[in-house]
């Protein structure tokens, strides 16, 4: 068993990420991490990144090895969703006191899993490492390999403690949990020509069910999504898969790369965000396919349905769209979702006056400056004033981002859109491209930012006030005449 | 009146507690332009950010010394220096505040010790406060690590002044009390012209108003000009066992004599409360408040219909669970299951046989036949699972709007209490059916059958409301 050292070079060294080969070995052994700079340091450890991987697989009760605050501050905050088992909801923890800090912590580890198995019956035990029990030197998967000898269930570890780097390596790190522990461990009842994997997605507030329907129709069978609404059994036979998906470009694409390595599963890196995008994802896992042998009349059926969902999507958009036309959207977020949802918007002839690539790979970037030309506004690292002064003064109409930065786009009264992790409306395929920009519509002409931005009565010199009820109504007038 | 145990599980199942990190940034958010950071792994502070965005809904300052294995190993001393500066640099707020963690503490940084040399090293960060809290995670829970902070922001900055302002009281109120707590506090000691400096003051910092500028730091909170004459305050009041030893410290190192309020939930309480005010200030206590505490008497008379006998359930941290456990038993409920955080005073006077330090899973199982279950949101798995109604109270909720301005002190507050616990139970009232008084077992059984599924009805538009985050 590789360290956890190995470990973290070997995801650094990823033949699947082009970046990564552009490298020197020196430079790679870095890592792709940029160093943190401590007291400007903003998003979760590896830990976090680790759990938002692996917690949306359901029925496995997910043990987190640590003191309170790893489990405690942050349990049953995400919105995976769930078509059955409520289990992956509950906080388990180890919860360790000073005394194990000083005797370790592996006995209260054992006995924890030894409970978990008695009382809830899950068909496995995930178990998380953190930064102290690492630093104190509890042996993880030793204690993990000692519970599956002795209670005969997968009691897996996901070795990816806090301070071994950022989200994004606890995300690779976990997808090596599974690669390593949980992939290839069962077989399938059957399998069919029409099998496929989706890699990298959470089903975020049940997005993965806005797809379904559309694969369901074309007879293709998810055989595990990893690791939006999973069962252990799928993720562990998965490998028996025709082809696969990968969903969110940088967050699993070892997983998807060693499969093709391992079990000769084809992948694509693809998106179900916007329609032109989905178009291509559903094209692509239909082409995989049939290159594995499934019938060609599949390329066939596929057009058909996306002539079909694609006129429907359009109709609808159509209808927002002459509300949209022109609206300036500033858009931070990360990763795959930020090319991905700059073409959704576009789509909705929205103008996208800036984006964050933080997370982003070159790929990422090269596709929004496809997408956006040459002169795309990309921001490395906004700053929140800088978000602040675009929007205060009005460069862009709306933002687009994670929960944490919403109340910068709310205190200048401008609207806002929750397009992360806590969102409570998916926006996958073509009925979630067309509910993103119903949303946005109603943002945008919510009756609330009338109200808020006019200055009280007595804040105002008559001279003023004139000026501003001048105003307003040009902009009713605009809306109006919009709106025709 | 209650034995104190702790559950003997090896594993926690759904946590009640949280850590006193985020406690002790929390009471850090109260202080005027001031940069709470945890001394530890960028999770950390990115755990409680979220829990904070989530709960105050609000834009929250806080920061990390962002640790990697390599320099825990090697001391954090570095990373502090990186911190301290580049807060410095960024925000230039009033006060850093610094908290440790488990990771840093298991290691043993002598954070102290760094702060001197750093400050030896910078001469021109010299004005900036640096509060530094001992916080491990493995250690007691989010009460405790707020009264530590509290406790090290009145060692590092209270000194004795000579000048006197005789109509100036401390109040040093708990992390129980919300904004909107703090808000009424603060206007009935004022209506005895007195005025109340809050340490810390989360109500002016995190009471979601609109500011008219950016700003990274705390906007709003105790000043540093307030705090650096803490010693020229005629009285301190402390609100919550958990301020103590704050008010203690404060006292030996001022000379402000303190007087502790252990709550200021209820009739009683408050009486005593506002007859201490009218006593300090010599003035009688005001017509506004003796209405108010009639119309307090009015709704207890009003509820006690509905409340008496019932049994309520609830997990919540030592002081909090003492405030609502203690009302609800002066409103005639039997409290039935008491399940907390971490060790107090207060624990053992709970009107109550047993108090368990426990989790939710320790709750659930206790709470089965109860008429109404409190704690904070993470109880909502639970409500829905034992079809029992349901009140959010404390930290984290995060499924319900306006947590920042809940008002349970005062007359008044204790009135709206009385009102939403009532209400709650009037809602879950069962109707008399011809099977209700049969008395056989087997009907019985289908009566609260027909009831649960009402109630189930019901309780999923009404109860739980965020049904699309619960399913």
């Amino acid at each position: 068993m590789a360290t956890l050292g190995e470990k973290v070079q070997d995801v650094f060294n990823e033949p699947g990420c082009d970046v990564n080969q552009t490298k020197g070995t020196k430079e790679r052994k870095k890592g792709c991490t940029k160093q943190l700079t401590p007291g400007a340091a903003a998003g979760g450890c590896a830990f976090d990144g680790a759990k938002i991987a692996l917690q949306p697989i359901t029925d496995v009760a997910h043990l987190v090895h640590g003191p309170i605050a790893c489990e405690g501050n942050g349990w049953d905050n995400r919105g995976a969703k769930s078509s059955d088992s409520q289990l992956y909801r509950t906080g388990f923890t180890t919860d360790i006191t000073e005394l194990d800090v000083v005797y370790g912590g592996e006995k209260r580890l054992y006995k924890s899993i030894r409970e978990i198995l008695d009382k809830y019956d899950p068909p496995a035990v995930f178990v998380y490492q953190t930064c102290v029990t690492a630093l104190i030197g509890d042996d993880i998967e030793a204690v993990c390999k000692a519970a599956t000898a002795k209670f005969g269930k997968p009691i897996i570890p996901i070795n990816a403690p806090g301070f071994v780097g950022a989200k994004n390596l606890g995300n690779k790190l976990a997808g090596e949990a599974l690669l390593d522990h949980v992939i290839g461990t069962e077989e399938p009842e059957f399998t069919t020509p029409y099998d496929i994997n989706i890699i990298g997605e959470y089903n975020l507030a049940g997005e993965l069910w806005q797809i379904k329907p559309l694969l369901d129709e074309l007879g293709i069978r998810i055989l595990a999504c990893i690791s939006g609404d999973a069962k252990y059994k799928e993720v562990a036979y998965s490998h028996r898969a025709k082809a696969a998906m990968m969903v969110c470009s940088k967050a699993m694409i070892n997983v998807a790369r060693k499969m093709e390595e391992r079990y000769d599963i084809p992948f694509f890196e693809g998106s179900f965000y916007g329609i032109t995008d989905t178009n291509e994802s559903l094209r692509q896992i239909a082409a995989l396919l049939v290159q594995k042998g499934a019938p060609e009349e599949l390329l066939a059926r596929t057009e058909k349905l996306i002539f079909r969902e694609e006129t429907r999507a359009w109709e609808a958009i159509n209808h927002y769209r002459p509300r949209l036309q022109g609206k300036k959207v500033l858009l931070i977020t990360g990763g795959v979702k930020s090319w991905s949802v700059v073409s959704a918007l576009q789509e909705g002839g929205m103008e996208i006056v800036g984006t964050s690539v933080k997370k982003s790979t070159v790929e990422d970037k090269e596709k929004i400056k496809e997408l956006m030309g040459e002169d795309a506004h990309m921001f490395d690292d906004m700053r929140p004033r800088d978000m602040y002064a675009m929007l205060k003064e009005s460069r862009a109409d709306i933002m687009l981002s994670g929960g944490r930065s919403q109340f910068i786009a709310l205190k200048v009264k401008m609207p806002w859109l929750d397009i992360n992790q806590e969102r409570h409306h998916a926006y996958a395929g073509y009925v979630g491209m067309v509910e993103l920009v119903k949303q946005i519509e109603q943002a945008l002409y919510h009756p609330v930012w009338a109200q808020v931005r006019k200055p009280a009565p007595w804040e105002v010199s008559p001279q003023e006030l004139s000026l501003a009820e001048l105003s307003g109504e040009t902009t009713h007038m605009t809306i109006e005449a919009q709106a025709a | 009146m209650a034995t104190v145990v702790t559950n003997h599980k090896a594993c926690t199942v759904n946590p009640l507690k949280m850590s006193q990190p985020i406690g002790a940034a929390l009471a850090f958010m109260g202080l005027n332009h001031c940069m709470p950071t945890l001394h530890g792994s960028q999770g950390c502070t990115s755990f409680g950010l979220v829990l904070f965005v989530r709960h105050f809904r609000e834009m929250i300052p806080m920061q990390t010394t962002a640790m990697n294995e390599v320099n825990t190993i090697l001391g954090g001393m570095d990373n502090i220096e990186q911190a301290i500066m580049n807060i410095w640099e960024r925000a230039k707020p009033d006060v850093i505040g610094l908290a440790s963690t488990g990771l840093t503490e298991t290691k043993g940084d002598d954070v102290d010790a760094y702060i001197k040399l750093i400050r030896a090293r910078h001469p021109e960060i010299a004005e900036m406060a640096i509060i530094y809290a001992s916080t491990p995670d493995y250690v007691g829970a989010f009460q405790d690590g707020w009264s530590k902070a509290v406790v090290c922001i009145v060692q590092e900055l209270a000194v004795p002044c000579s000048v006197k302002h005789m109509d100036r009281i401390n109040v040093l109120p708990g992390s129980h009390l919300t904004p909107g707590d703090i808000d009424e506090i603060r206007e009935i000691i004022e209506s005895f012209g007195l005025s109340a400096v809050f340490i810390p003051d989360i109500s002016g910092s995190l009471d979601g108003h609109i500011p008219e500028d950016f700003t990274p730091t705390t906007l709003g909170g105790t000043t540093l000009e307030q705090l650096r004459t803490m010693g020229a305050a005629r009285a301190t009041i402390g609100i919550g066992n958990q301020m103590y030893a704050a008010a203690v410290e404060l006292e030996m190192k001022t000379g402000v004599p303190y007087t502790m309020f252990d709550r200021l939930t209820g009739l009683e309480a408050n009486d005593n409360f506002l007859h201490y005010l009218s006593k300090l200030s010599g003035k009688p206590v005001p017509m506004k408040y003796r209405r108010q505490r009639s119309q307090l008497q009015d709704a207890m008379l009003d509820a006690h219909f509905y409340t008496g006998g019932k049994k309520i359930a609830i997990g919540a941290e030592p002081d909090l669970l003492w405030s609502l456990g203690s009302f609800v038993a002066e409103m005639g409920c039997e409290l039935m299951a008491a399940v907390t955080t971490t060790h107090s005073p207060m624990l053992e006077k709970m009107p109550i046989a047993e108090v368990l330090i426990g989790d939710l899973e320790d709750l659930e199982t206790r709470a089965k036949e109860c008429d109404l279950l409190i704690t904070h949101s993470h109880g909502r798995q639970m409500a829905e699972r034992l079809k029992r109604p349901f009140l959010r109270f404390g930290l984290p909720i995060f499924d319900r709007l306006g947590t920042a301005h809940k008002l349970t002190v005062g007359y008044r507050g204790t009135k709206e209490l009385v009102f939403e616990i009532a209400n709650t139970f009037m809602a879950d009232e069962h109707e008399a059916t011809p099977e209700s008084w049969l008395n056989n077992s087997e009907a019985g059984n289908t009566e609260a059958g027909v009831a649960g599924e009402n109630f189930a009805e019901e309780h999923e538009c009404a109860s739980t409301g965020g049904c699309s985050s619960c399913a």
